[in-house]
């Protein structure tokens, strides 16, 4: 009888565990972000690329004047990226095309799992309840990790600056704006509404309305809805998204599911390599008999 | 120092000098000359030369960098965030580096004794590599005295950078303690290495634990960015084994190249166990790195399969990655290979040359070259960088070659005990003291079973 319970309950959890592997949310639930996270919607196809958003943005996060003033134009000309001097840039796109150029306002997306949060060794980042994804500056190391993580390629490192070079990035207005409940303000400024400030739920719903609402107007895709694990800003877009600049090639997974096999290596390598290597010199010791190294060290010592 | 050992100096390998007084640390310091000699010596070497042109120039730049900042010194690109400083300096130094933890494991663990006249040589390499990794380390962070923020100020447990930190942090002061044993001799402390010799195992233990780790460490910080690293060089589920066992030749090839260099410019330095040991000891390195670039090539291999990166083999990077795989790995695997069984040592050693450029190339390949490889344009490192780069690496070899001129890593310290009956009959002609010296050379004259 007792053998019995012994193969019913070896079978039970054979099969419970066999049945585990292939759930795979049960080993590290998924995260679906933050229930009050807020974000923005950029909608491109209402952006008419006219950098209000740079200087309001200049202005709110006391950045230093730029090389040339927010009305030029010619910074059309190459695309461009944030840097530590410019935590937004708009480009343009599509310039030869019959519906005119594009343009794409470009920032830190705030990713719901952000891999620069995660490849941080001081945790110099945190991701906020209102999602916004900031950083400490002071515990800053300056390793530029993060800036190797980002899939968006958004944080500007301070190369210039001998004492305190720190990585700078937009931060979504948290500790002026957002924090006591208002817009960014780049979203603020906006004179077209192109940028929707909200909950990130509300507005991934009033994403998809307005792409049904208006099917040839929109691709119908919501993109940072679900890239990299889903971000805090949103964009619509009227061309296809590798046409105005987006990467298409980013996995819906975020970053860190990459390194998880290898953080989980670790704990497994602390603890088995202690006993299967002394394991192996007992057993190599016994055959080395007096000539060994031990009994010479002695000799040497003594 | 050949000349001065031919007209009758006696190298310094004992607490005591010819006429039996013991020596003082600025005497084994200076090699037992005066400092007049000394100076002339150092003078007469066409490579300090070189070393002086370089310090010259790169020491100023050198310090540049850091009242000027980043921005002077490199190209300080926010696309490309790293360059030849961690690029070179901390990926490639790092894997020529594992030979410590290798070569203590097959002396202490698996019982390799016939190994141990190389076996300090290796823990020195492996010490040093990392020492210096860490050097071109503070040259590139931004703010290299918060440094030790990641074990004091803030902890982020997640990141693979936190264990890189940890794990060379204490792997480095398990390594300063294997070397030490050397220093305690030479400084003539015995209690200090009987206690370090007391915790061996464990140290050795604990280097395996922490280079497994570390070096896979360094390849898996390459999994933050899948996309960036072109494909050929990117596996997201063995990027931290690529880099593990790719270390493994890297290191022992290390050891092979710098004890060649070694032999051939520091003969005098060398004792007779060394010498004669040397290339059955060769041999015996370039087998375990045979099977390592066997196997680094075989999981290569199946890291394209895995993910079905056939395709990308038809392009120009293909052909970049191939003449990597090529000329780093298999005409090494074959050039050793020959020479093991031919026992034609100095083939031996052009193979592991050639290993090492190859982990070095890769290394730089996946942190810089192919970095990026969507962007459309490539970085090339400013002269101020590669002028640091090449700085940081003649520090390098100073401090290695100061090393191996005094501490018993190439030859044995010969103890007090021995030392007596030699100072009591001083008629000992200096030249061939060292040749006529106790060393136990006996115990390891049975040890033919294994080359």
């Amino acid at each position: 009888m007792k053998r019995r319970n012994f193969l019913k309950a070896c079978l039970i959890g054979g099969t419970t565990i066999a049945m585990g592997k292939t759930n795979k949310g049960w080993a590290s639930g998924s995260f679906e972000g933050y229930p009050e996270s807020m974000g923005v919607l950029v909608d491109t196809t209402r952006c008419i690329g006219c950098r209000s958003c740079e200087a309001a943005c200049n202005k709110e996060q006391n950045l230093p004047e730029p090389d040339t003033s927010f009305d030029d134009k010619s910074v059309f000309e190459e695309p461009r990226r944030p840097t530590a001097k410019a935590y937004t840039v708009v480009n343009q796109y599509e310039k030869q095309k019959p519906g005119g150029p594009v343009y794409r306002k470009v920032q830190c997306n705030h990713c719901n799992e952000p891999a620069c949060l995660t490849s941080c060794f001081v945790n110099a980042y945190t991701k906020t309840k209102e999602g916004a994804v900031i950083y400490n500056s002071k515990v800053c190391v300056g390793c530029r990790n993060c800036m190797i993580a980002c899939p968006f390629n958004v944080p500007g490192y301070d190369y210039e600056s001998v004492t305190n070079p720190v990585i700078k990035k937009c931060i979504l207005c948290y500790d002026t704006r957002l924090k006591v409940g208002k817009p960014p303000a780049c979203v603020e400024i906006c004179p077209q509404e192109a940028l929707t400030f909200g909950h990130r739920a509300d507005l991934i719903k009033v994403a998809h309305e307005r792409i049904r609402s208006n099917p040839d107007r929109y691709v119908d895709h919501v993109y940072g809805e679900k890239e990299v694990g889903g971000t805090s800003w949103l964009y619509l877009s009227g061309t296809e998204f590798d046409k105005i600049g987006f990467d298409p090639s980013l996995s819906n997974d975020p970053i860190i599911s990459n390194v998880k096999d290898f953080l989980g290596m670790v704990p497994m390598v602390l603890s088995i390599w202690p006993a299967l290597f002394s394991g192996i010199h007992l057993l190599s010791k016994h055959d080395a008999g007096s000539e060994g190294h031990d009994t010479e060290s002695k000799e040497e010592d003594r | 120092m050949k000349n001065m050992i031919k007209h009758g100096l006696a190298v310094v390998d004992s607490p005591y000098d010819e006429s039996g007084r013991k020596r003082t640390v600025v005497e084994k310091l200076l090699l037992g000359l005066t400092p007049s000699q000394y100076l002339l010596q150092a003078f007469r070497n066409p490579f300090n030369w070189i070393l002086a042109a370089i310090f010259a120039i790169g020491i100023p730049i050198l310090l540049g960098r850091f009242v000027f900042g980043l921005a002077w010194a490199t190209s300080g690109s926010n696309d490309y965030p790293w360059g030849l400083f961690l690029g070179f300096g901390l990926f490639a130094m790092v894997p020529l580096s594992s030979s410590g933890f290798q070569l203590g494991t097959a002396c202490e663990i698996f019982g390799r004794h016939d190994l141990e006249p190389i076996e300090r040589l290796a823990l020195l390499n492996g010490l040093l590599g990392y020492f210096f990794a860490v050097v071109y380390l503070l040259a590139d962070l931004g703010q290299p005295w918060r440094l030790p923020y990641p074990m004091v100020v803030s902890f982020g447990p997640a990141a693979v950078l936190f264990l890189v930190a940890w794990h060379v942090a204490t792997y480095l002061s398990v390594q300063v303690a294997e070397v030490s044993t050397a220093f305690f001799e030479w400084i003539g402390f015995p209690a200090g290495k009987r206690g370090v010799r007391r915790i061996t195992l464990g140290l050795t233990v604990s280097g395996i634990i922490l280079s497994t780790l570390h070096q896979g460490a360094l390849g898996a910080l390459f999994t933050y960015a899948p996309g960036k690293v072109h494909p050929l060089w990117y596996s997201s589920s063995f990027q931290w084994l690529h880099f593990f066992v790719s270390s493994l030749p890297g290191g022992l090839c290390m050891v092979i190249t710098v004890s060649t260099i070694a032999s051939k410019f520091m003969g005098w330095r060398a004792d007779r166990r060394f010498r004669e040991k040397l290339d059955r000891c060769t041999v015996s390195l370039a087998k375990g790195a045979c099977m390592g670039i066997a196997t680094y090539i075989t999981i290569k291999l199946i890291g394209i399969a895995h993910d079905n990166k056939w395709s990308y083999l038809d392009s120009g990077w293909g052909q970049w990655f191939m003449l990597e795989i090529i000329l780093g790995f298999m005409l090494p695997l074959v050039l050793m290979t020959y020479g093991v069984h031919t026992r034609k040592v100095n083939i031996v050693r052009l193979g592991a040359f050639a290993t090492v450029f190859g982990v070095v190339l890769n290394r730089v390949n996946t942190a810089i070259i192919t970095f990026n490889w969507k962007l459309p344009e490539r970085e090339i490192p400013p002269w101020r960088e590669v002028v640091i780069s090449l700085t940081i690496f003649a520090i390098y070899i100073v401090v290695y070659r100061f090393i191996l001129y005094r501490l018993p890593i190439l030859y044995k310290w010969r103890q007090q005990e021995e030392e007596v009956p030699v100072t009591e009959t001083v008629t000992v002609p200096a030249a061939g003291r060292r040749e006529a010296s106790p060393v136990a050379v006996a115990s390891y004259s049975n040890m033919t079973k294994l080359d």
